[in-house]
């Protein structure tokens, strides 16, 4: 009888939030048994290749297909094929889906093939012969904005923004200090270790059907009405089992999905278009390169007064996503600072590079990366350390962000800095190297980096995304998540089961989550922007309160149950009604606010906030730099799952490792040169440093059971921190990533050009100036 | 075509393939083990990795040819109907799969690790498992995950 009632009492207890149960998918991926789409079999299925541009711009002249191969065995799809609009739609309709007259980029799909037998394909695809008329293109920012070669639109910009706070011109005059810098960040790829692929199939009365790696199924759904000139009912795409795509599967997928289509409609077969590593890397989205111009204006007592920043960012080819990423870079521009006065000019330039797209931290990364770098500069030049400058400007509780959002968390960034000095033992290490670095040919040093991360779309995103969840009982009396957030890894599936499974008080087991299937599921949004956790979390857990006052309100549950009664009410339901439902429509919170045309307001929902610490060893024989240990604090809102967080801040901790040291991706003529995983090299475990992870939790009340996003976050603060690091261990300021041995070797091995790069301030007197940069003429949005 | 005889997690197999195939596709399209993932189709990363008469081997570089009268254990392999294979419960638990499409390439070699060293070491964990890449952990849950199956290693049990 005890037991019984302590039985009963449990559930009101039961705790499945912040615990850390088993991922939901995880015992079918360490069985292998997951099924990911190249696992995939249909029958009669046939193979996909694509024939690609081998010039960067340039007419197409001629296409002959050389006899030698029997043609007739083959599909073969033209841009005649397409339906519907020549276009893969994201923001704007510029991106072609098959070129048929100009090409824009290396790699830009012009034609497509199948045949049954996939080790046929490579030879037919080199047999396509393609001539071309060559065109002058660009390959920099540089040359973009120089508009010496028109290449997009009228002026080679896809996107411009100016955010303003205060009155940034009157500073200049006043200022004891003003430190500028030039910073550069190089292209990155996502390096999924699952390539792009998709599996499509036509029915003249059902319409397409795709199946795939992606994070965004309703994206490709969108892309295919377009080309295919169907409805939403006729277009049906369901996600795969996805190994990886830290955004380099938000946008793209709606490429390689449309073109397996277009295959299939014309066979009238399953088509399967796989990647290989190389055309992958060759042909597939990267991180936008990006070039960042500070001019800061600086009190003696370091005091930032304000400031001039000039974001700008390589978007490649075609729009696709630059806009949003510029947008975010621009917003995160001036950091977790309080800003007086500030402006910030941004643009998003045309090149003839494939386009550019979403990867982890979406603008953000290179924009703070800037930043943080510059902080240590100024710092310098203030004669007090980054730490210190850092302490005097952290925005506060009270204080508006440089969009004019106030800064509502009662956050504490001094406590949480602290904290992370003392753990990573920041002091007595700076002290002990200043005497270790004079005895030996390895140096070394510690750095730090600040900076919050804007969790869900920015500005007005969420509500016109205007995301719908839905839940059903099914015939066990169990509950099934539909939602078209896509699990790739970062754990989608567990945490919002786990929500789930808490709002209705009911174990995780009972909570089941549907495969991503636009025939099935609502449009819950896309799953980037660090806003699964937060906002879809949200949606899941109020549609469980909705599911739960239908059943209160049919009279079948009580206000307190057990798990057992909840079943049972279920089940209970469902057969008196047929069904039990329950869902949930995004609602802007009523305290939220953004001016899209002045750039002004609540930029996101909610920030995470955090300070990142990178140890240092630069061999000054090999010039190798090698990030020894880290320590990344953060405060990100409850913590849903303690496994899985933690797990994502070491994941995007050691990608930016790899982006600061080891990743560059090498461009010749517009052709990415080392498109292989034997010539970009990403970190291995033998390359990483033990990840300390240190979590703060402030529940936000925008999120599900307090979550805040915790996605990118840990993209932005590596690079930075380790940059400071080497510093500090040689004296040298870099500017620029990735920063490769041959890089330090190459700056080692010249006299300093002075400038930014060895600071002395009793030398450059009040104003400190690097002398390079000439206004490039970023002009002012109309 | 040759006629190619082995063995793959405990069951013998002859098959018709061209030589030179590559055992991963065999793997993959002629026996349907499809828990053996490619990543790179170089030897790079190590989602193809197998054991092959107790060694790891990327199986994207054998020829099928090589692996005649060979002894092949797979991802496939690990677990009977109802239980985990300890090391695959570990990676289970500490986080080490994420999008899992390295885990079974990285459960391989695990166990090869641990069969070469019961107790490694930190530094024989990270250059055992150097060999295959994972873009989502940054390693450290599955360095966890090893050094727990380690401490639940038969060795051990043993001993205790
Ligand atoms: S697929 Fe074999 S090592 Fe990458
Ligand atoms: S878990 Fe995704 S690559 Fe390792």
């Amino acid at each position: 009888m005890l037991g019984e009632i302590s039985r009963m009492a449990a559930p009101a207890s039961n705790q499945i939030v912040g615990t850390p149960v088993l991922r939901k998918e995880g015992v079918a991926k360490v069985r292998g048994s997951a099924q990911y789409v190249d696992d995939l079999e249909l029958p009669e299925m046939l193979h996909g290749a694509t024939v690609r541009s081998t010039i960067a711009r340039g007419r197409i002249r001629s296409i002959t297909f050389d006899p030698s191969i029997a043609w007739g065995e083959y599909i073969i799809v033209t841009s005649r094929d397409i339906p519907g609009k020549n276009t893969i739609v994201h923001l704007f309709e510029d991106h072609l889906c098959l070129a048929d007259d100009l090409v824009s980029h290396v790699a830009e799909p012009i034609l497509l093939l199948a045949h049954a037998d996939k080790a046929k394909l490579p030879a037919a695809a080199a047999a396509v012969k393609i001539e071309y008329e060559p065109l002058p293109a660009v390959f920099t920012i540089e040359e973009s904005e120089s508009r010496q070669t028109a290449i997009w639109g009228e002026d080679n910009t896809f996107k411009t923004y100016l955010m303003e706070k205060g009155d940034p011109d009157s500073v200049w005059a006043t200022a004891d200090y003003i430190v500028e810098g030039e910073y550069t960040t190089g292209a990155q790829e996502q390096l999924y270790i699952e390539n792009n692929g998709c599996i499509a199939e036509w029915s003249d009365t059902e319409g397409v059907t795709v199946y795939g790696s992606m994070q965004c199924p309703y994206y490709l759904h969108h892309a295919l009405m377009l080309a295919f000139d169907l409805p939403a009912d006729k277009c049906r795409v369901v996600q795969t089992e996805t190994g990886g795509a830290f955004g380099g599967k938000e946008d793209f997928p709606s490429v390689i999905g449309t073109h397996a289509a277009l295959l299939a409609k014309k066979s009238g077969r399953p088509v399967k278009i796989i990647y290989d590593r190389g055309e992958d890397m060759a042909s597939t989205t990267k991180r936008h390169p990006s070039r960042t111009r500070h001019r800061t204006a600086v009190s003696k007592d370091g005091k930032l007064l304000g400031a001039e920043i000039e974001f700008a960012i390589d978007g490649g080819a075609y729009c696709t996503l630059s806009p949003v990423v510029l947008s975010r870079g621009t917003i995160h521009a001036g950091g977790c600072y309080f800003w007086p006065n500030l402006r910030v000019r941004s643009k998003a330039m045309a090149t003839n590079i494939p386009p550019h797209g979403a990867f982890r931290g979406f603008g953000a990364p290179q924009s703070l990366f800037a930043l943080e770098r510059h902080m240590d500069k100024i710092a310098r030049v203030v004669g007090i350390s980054g730490e210190e400058l850092r302490r005097r400007n952290f925005l506060h509780p009270g204080n508006h962000t440089a969009t004019g959002q106030l800064v509502a968390d009662p956050i504490d960034m001094n406590a949480m800095l602290d904290r992370v000095l003392s753990a990573s033992d920041f002091h007595a290490k700076q002290a002990r190297f200043v005497e270790t670095n004079r005895r030996s040919p390895i140096q070394r040093g510690v750095g730090l980096a600040s900076f919050m991360h804007g969790a869900g779309f920015t500005g007005s995103g969420e509500r016109r995304l205007n995301s719908l969840v839905k839940l059903e009982a099914d015939a066990q009396g169990r509950i099934v998540l539909l939602v078209s957030s896509a699990e790739f890894g970062q754990g989608t599936n567990t945490i919002l089961c786990q929500v789930a499974a808490q709002a209705l008080q009911i174990p995780y087991e009972q909570v089941l989550i549907a495969q991503p299937d636009t025939h099935r599921v609502p449009n819950s949004g896309p799953t980037v922007a660090s806003r699964t956790a937060m906002i879809v979390g949200k949606l899941v857990q109020t549609a469980c309160e909705n599911l739960l006052a239908t059943l209160r309100e049919s009279g079948l549950l009580e206000e307190q149950h057990s798990a057992a009664q909840f079943c049972h009410a279920c089940i209970a339901h469902r057969e008196q009604h047929g069904s039990l439902t329950g869902e949930a429509r995004y609602q802007s919170p009523g305290d939220i606010f953004w001016d899209d045309d002045k750039y002004k307001g609540d930029a996101y929902p909610a920030f995470a906030w955090a300070h990142y610490v990178a140890e240092v060893a630069v061999d000054t024989r090999t010039y190798q730099a090698t990030c020894e240990g880290f320590w990344a604090i953060q405060e990100v809102g409850k913590v849903l799952h303690p496994t899985l967080a933690a797990g994502q801040i070491e994941g995007g901790v050691a990608q930016g490792i790899g982006y600061a040291l080891y990743e560059r991706c090498e461009y010749k003529d517009g052709h990415l040169r080392n498109n292989q995983m034997t010539n970009y090299i990403m970190p291995t475990g033998a390359d990483l440093p033990p990840i300390h992870v240190l979590f703060e939790e402030i529940p936000s009340i925008h999120g599900a059971f307090g979550a805040k996003g915790i996605g990118e976050l840990p993209m932005d603060g590596p690079a930075p921190a380790i940059l400071n690091a080497i510093y500090s261990a040689i004296g040298i300021d870099f500017d620029a990533i990735p920063l490769l041995p041959e890089d330090i070797f190459a700056r080692m091995m010249r006299q300093s050009s002075g400038g930014s790069e060895d600071l002395k301030p009793e030398e450059a007197g009040p104003y400190y100036s690097r002398s390079a940069p000439q206004d490039e003429g970023l002009e002012v949005p109309a | 075509m040759s006629i190619v005889s082995f063995s793959v997690n405990g069951e013998q197999r002859t098959l018709d393939v061209p030589p030179m195939r590559r055992l991963l596709d065999v793997l993959r399209e002629e026996l349907r083990l499809t828990g053996t993932k490619e990543g790179c189709g170089e030897g790079e990363c190590g989602s193809c990795s197998i054991l092959m008469n107790g060694e790891l081997v990327n199986s994207c570089l054998v020829p099928a040819l090589h692996a005649e009268g060979a002894t092949i254990r797979t991802v496939e392999g690990m677990a009977d109907e109802a239980r985990l294979h300890p090391i695959q419960q570990c990676f289970l638990e500490k986080g080490g799969a994420q999008c899992g499409i390295c885990t079974p390439g990285m459960l391989l070699a695990t166990e090869h690790l641990l069969a070469k060293y019961p107790n490694p070491t930190d530094e024989q964990i990270r250059e055992g498992l150097a060999g295959n890449l994972c873009r989502c952990t940054g390693y450290m849950r599955i360095f966890e995950a090893v050094r727990e199956a380690a401490s639940l290693h038969p060795s051990k049990a043993q001993l205790a």
